[in-house]
């Protein structure tokens, strides 16, 4: 066949722009894709600094109450102390300080002192300190966000190259993963959890890492990569066998290169559906241990730290910064979800 | 049947000698010096020898490890680094107290789930079913944590129904009045995705030829439910309930943080806070233990629930 009817065959779309085509047809999983693509961006302009920079900054009266709610008075007001009466007493002849008054005031008028206009209301209302909730609903979605994906994509790592070699090999590698997938799944899940923390956060790694969010990172993809593993094994050991993966041993493949260049791809939908699955779980799991203090340290914010804080703010009747951080958790959780349906849809058609 | 358990026991062997190793190694690499825990960064040199010596810290590695499996089989696992009090006493007074919440949970979980699978299996289709299936959506979206904070100051703090938080010694004074509330939260948040879970089971089991048959035949559609559909249905419920079991006895710690309920779960988080490790060694070993044996009582109830298993 020459390369000129070659080209005049009708070109067959490939496995991705066909699912993308089917993506484009399920009107619920392009919103959810829209909603997942804003918050990533919200994510990355926080990231960047461009927004939610000054999430730290006390700009309303602690608990500012949301602009549509108005300015509550809890009816507490500023005792205003009426002028003493009577001549104020010149005591400079016997004031031992008295000579040294000028001295201060001029050292003290070389600090600058702005007093900041602190507002009664705020977006979305104030924390205890004064923070926009906001700001810090937007600067906790960037924190959770990054370490759900992050924990997410290292656990897919360590899933798919074990879940590879376990897979592909099989014989005493394989038997020894295995051995190793029942020990982790043997373990129950949250306490493996907790002995990773108490370790991480007493150990010698503790003043490596710092208690940077890195470690939930960590801990997360530690724990959760033997699901993933379990998948790509038993996908691998269908391909292994499979004629293309014969035919690239032919023509003298290496190991690696029909592991990663020729069964990989045809696997990776499945990847890809675990990738979007373990997100939404990790970051449920980031938001629980936030508030055990046992994820991001106090001087970031994650939905789970507000959410600790929110506890008793709203026996204070602060409901605000309880339904923030959940808005924004909620909608991000359900678009990540429902477009992993979508995904799994769209990606293998054969499961519905 | 006995040659199955033998050996399915002797399987176990490798994972839970694997599991004593990981635990073992994590917190002896990885895990901070127990010395430096114990008595703070300026303890006095002979204090600090004396500590080694009683934590066995002077001995070779695989003498420790030793020491470890001992404490495992012996259960004597010493004393609570941060509060003195033996290991074993803890975990003997604190238990009690988790499955009195866990156990209600459990059973009042599988029931109304079961219960409410079936109705919704039954109502396939309708606007019923997609609404429920909406809902559970959605609801798994919202942190567990919101539940509990919204549920204890709704009718905790505001409508008064139940005391806020609290526990007493009596069992029965707990099922009655301190239970209550966190049970209903648990419940109800689970509610919904365990329904929709038994609910994908059953409709597994409906679309099956046996079903068609009944039918067929004019049995009812409420029998073919109960009879042949639920009974069919075991093995993936016994599944479902066994993954469960576990964690009844690690019970739900965000619960008992919540409620200041004494139990096992809240235990274990305030020793990740004190790094006191015993504590998080054997509720870590006795756990994968417990889970294993777990999963062997589930492969044989396989049998009595469906005698077409073969156990092999």
């Amino acid at each position: 066949m020459s390369t000129e009817t070659l080209q005049d065959l009708p070109r067959s779309p490939g496995v991705w722009a066909q699912a993308w085509a089917r993506l484009k047809n399920d009107r619920v999983g392009m919103v959810s894709l829209a909603v997942t693509v804003f918050f990533i961006g919200l994510v990355v302009l926080a990231q960047l600094g461009w927004v939610a920079k000054d999430w730290q900054k006390e700009v309303g009266t602690p608990f500012a109450a949301p602009h549509w709610v108005g300015k509550i008075s809890d009816g507490s007001q500023t005792a205003v102390v009426d002028s003493i009466a009577g001549p104020n007493l010149d005591i400079s002849d016997v004031d031992p300080l008295a000579s040294r008054y000028k001295e201060w005031a001029e050292r003290a008028a070389q600090f600058k002192a702005t007093t900041i206009q602190k507002s009664d209301t705020l977006p979305l209302g104030g924390d205890q300190l004064g923070r926009d909730v906001l700001s810090k609903a937007i600067k906790g979605a960037q924190v959770s966000i990054t370490v759900g994906l992050a924990a997410a994509l290292a656990a897919t790592l360590i899933g798919t190259v074990l879940g590879a070699i376990g897979g592909y090999f099989g014989g005493r590698v394989g038997d020894f993963l295995e051995w190793v997938y029942n020990v982790f799944t043997a373990i129950p899940y949250i306490l493996l959890v907790f002995a990773l923390a108490a370790v991480l956060k007493s150990g010698p790694l503790a003043n490596t890492l710092g208690s940077g969010a890195w470690t939930v990172v960590i801990i997360l993809s530690l724990v959760g990569w033997t699901g993933i593993y379990r998948l790509v094994r038993s996908e691998y050991m269908k391909h292994r066998s499979r004629e293309y993966v014969r035919a690239a041993e032919a023509i003298g493949a290496s190991h690696a290169s029909r592991m990663f260049t020729h069964i990989l791809p045809n696997i990776s939908h499945v990847v890809l559906v675990q990738l979007s699955l373990h997100v939404v779980g990790f970051i449920k799991a980031e938001v629980i241990l936030s508030f055990l203090g046992l994820g991001v340290p106090i001087d970031m914010v994650s939905w789970g730290t507000m959410l600790s804080e929110a506890q008793t703010e709203l026996v204070q009747g602060k409901w605000w910064q309880l339904v923030a951080a959940t808005v924004f958790m909620a909608s991000f959780v359900t678009a990540f979800a429902l477009l992993t349906d979508a995904l799994r849809d769209a990606l293998d058609p054969k499961l519905r | 049947m006995f040659p199955y358990i033998l050996r399915r026991v002797w399987q176990m062997v490798p994972t839970l000698l694997g599991v004593i190793l990981l635990i073992f190694f994590l917190f002896k690499f990885f895990g901070g010096d127990p010395v430096e825990i114990m008595a703070g960064l300026k303890a006095s040199p002979e204090r600090i020898a004396s500590l080694r010596a009683q934590l066995g810290l002077d001995k070779s590695v695989w003498e420790q490890l030793w020491v470890f499996v001992q404490q495992i089989f012996s259960f004597n696992w010493g004393k609570s680094w941060s509060t003195n009090e033996a290991v074993s006493d803890i975990f003997a007074s604190r238990l009690p107290a988790t499955l009195t919440i866990m156990v209600p949970i459990l059973v009042l979980e599988v029931v109304l789930a079961i219960a409410a699978g079936l109705a919704v299996a039954y109502v396939r289709g309708s606007l019923t079913d997609r609404a429920i299936m909406i809902i559970s959506t959605v609801a798994l979206s919202i942190s567990f944590l919101v539940y509990i904070i919204v549920g204890q100051f709704l009718f905790g703090f505001v409508l008064g129904w139940f005391p806020v938080q609290g526990w007493s010694n009596s069992v029965w004074t707990n099922l009655a009045i301190y239970a209550p509330l966190p049970v209903f939260l648990a419940v109800l948040v689970s509610l919904a995705p365990q329904t929709r879970l038994y609910r994908s089971f059953f409709l597994d089991e409906i679309g099956q030829d046996y079903v068609r048959t009944a039918r067929a035949k004019g049995v009812s559609e409420n029998a073919i439910l109960l009879k042949h559909v639920l009974r069919n249905a075991m093995i993936p419920i016994l599944t479902n309930v066994a993954t469960g079991l576990p964690g009844v006895f690690i019970g739900s710690f965000l619960i008992e943080v919540f409620f200041s309920i004494p139990g096992l779960g809240r235990e274990i988080v305030t020793a990740v806070n004190r790094s006191d490790y015993p504590v998080i060694q054997a509720a870590t070993v006795y756990l994968a233990a417990l889970t294993m044996v777990i999963n062997l009582i589930t492969d044989v109830l396989y049998k009595f629930v469906d005698p077409r298993v073969s156990l092999k």
